[in-house]
Order: C-alpha cells, then structure tokens, then sequence
C-alpha cells in the first residue's frame, strides 16, 4: 500500500503491508507517475509501516534513486528497521540515497 | 539430522504465491518459537528464493514451484525450493553480489547475498535445462520452555 503527502517539492511516500517482487510492481507504476505529476525535486520513502521487504526494495529504490537523478532530484529513505538497514547495507544503498531517521 | 517435523508444498509459479510460501514456512516453524528477527531471516530468504524461481526460472511460462522444510529437535531449520526451469549455466557467477540477468525488471543482483547473509547455509545446484534446487539451513536457537515436541 502506498500514501503520499507532498510539501514545498518535496514527495514523501509511505509504504506499508509488504514489499516484495509481486507488490513492487504496482508501487512502482503509481510512483513514477506521481514524480512526473508532482514534478518533486526529493523523494522520500518511509518505511515505517512496512511489515516485509526483500531485495524487491533494494530494486525499487535504486531505480528511483536513477530516475530523481536524471529529473534533478534525490531520494532519502526513512524509517528503516534494523533488518531493513541489513538489506539496504548489503547493496550499498546509502551511498546513495540519504538515510534519514 | 534426526527430522521431527517436515512439509512438503507445490505452488503454482506466479508472483501471488510469494507472500503464500513466505507464510507457509513460518506457520510451519512456530513450534520452535523462532524469535522475530529468525523468523524475518527465514521469511526473507524464501522470498529470494521463490521470487527467483518464478520470475527468472519460468519468466512467465507455466511451471510449479516446489518447496519443503523440516527441522530436527536441535532446532535446525533445513528448507529446499526447486523449479524445472531454465536452469543456471554458472551458479557461481550468479551468486555473486549484483550479478542479475535481469534488465527490464528493476532487479539488483542481490538475491543470492540476501540469502547467504540471513541463513547459516545456502546450497545451490542447477542443471541448464531442467531446474534449480536451493537448499538452506538455519539453526533456531531453542529456548528451555520451547523445545518442540519429540514424537
Ligand atoms: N531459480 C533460478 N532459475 C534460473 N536462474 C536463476 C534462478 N535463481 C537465480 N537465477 C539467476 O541468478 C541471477 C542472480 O539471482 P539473484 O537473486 O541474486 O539476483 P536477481 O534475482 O537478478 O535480483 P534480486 O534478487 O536482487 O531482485 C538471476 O539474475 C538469474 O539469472
Ligand atoms: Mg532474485
């Protein structure tokens, strides 16, 4: 599930439920087409809510993070647990995007 | 391994049966009273494992995916999924971290890694042309007042 709230250009969206390869899919089609309507300039995913991810996250938001890049803009993610921030380590996400608390 | 509880289970390969094998190895692993940070590992490495075999073993054509899991009284978690897929021509080249054969879908090659890091072994034997069997393990630590039951 995804909810999204926008300030200044600033896109933040709030997943939740589970993201893996099958509900990737879906938030990815609806996200991109909420950048280009917003034309945000950062993005940011909380993943407060999400109760699974699996390296289906890691895809989603590399591919964010190409996409904000080439429109200008930057990704953050927040609200990550510990076993989320295991995965996102193990691929070397926040050499990318900014993990904020 | 002396097993005292098994399963066996065959799904269809589509992307709705994910959350199903997900939720069906933790079912069956709730009488070693895994802690929640076990049961995420567990969880997460199936989820790599299934996803693959659906999405890159069959890519879209028909096909089953098999999956079983038992455990012993020492509390090792022993769990086999396998597809008659396309097979793997070099497995050890796919296992290597961001190593995917992916493009159009936003995979990143982290399947494998993601595997490795949250079980205590991951075998992986694949014949080009006829399928993939991944096999993994993981102790659950057992606490005094949940041993499981010895038949
Ligand atoms: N069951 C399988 N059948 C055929 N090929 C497989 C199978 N599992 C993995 N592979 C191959 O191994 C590669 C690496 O798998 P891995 O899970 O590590 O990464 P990925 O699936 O490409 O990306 P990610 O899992 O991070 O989304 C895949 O791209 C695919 O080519
Ligand atoms: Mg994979």
């Amino acid at each position: 599930m995804l909810c999204f709230e926008t300030k200044k250009n600033t896109l933040t969206v709030r997943l939740s439920g589970e993201l893996d390869h099958s509900a990737a899919k879906d938030i990815r089609r609806e996200l991109d087409a909420l950048i280009v309507q917003t034309d945000a300039r950062k993005l940011v995913f909380d993943l407060k809510g999400l109760d699974f991810m699996d390296s289906s996250g890691i895809g989603l938001v590399i591919g964010r993070y190409k996409l904000m890049k080439r429109r200008g803009g930057s990704v953050a993610v927040s609200g990550t647990d510990a076993h989320i921030d295991q995965i996102f380590k193990m691929a070397g996400l926040y050499q990318l995007v900014e993990r904020l608390a | 391994m002396s097993v005292i509880n098994e399963m066996r289970l065959e799904f269809t390969a589509t992307s709705e049966n994910e959350a199903f094998a997900r939720l069906a190895v933790s079912g069956f692993m709730l009488p070693l009273d895994p802690t929640m940070e076990e049961l995420a590992d567990v969880k997460t490495a199936v989820s790599e494992a299934v996803t693959n075999a659906i999405i890159h073993a069959y890519a879209g054509k028909p096909g089953m995916v098999h999956m079983s899991a038992a455990y012993d009284g020492t509390g090792e978690l022993t769990i086999q999924i396998v597809d008659h897929g396309c097979g793997i021509v070099d497995v050890q080249r796919a296992r290597q971290p961001f190593f995917t054969t992916s493009d159009s879908e936003e995979r990143s090659g982290m399947g494998f890694t993601v595997m490795e890091s949250f079980m205590d072994g991951v075998d992986v034997t694949s014949v080009p042309g006829e399928g993939t069997t991944v096999r993994m393990s993981k102790r659950i630590l057992l606490r005094d007042d949940a041993f499981p039951q010895q038949a």
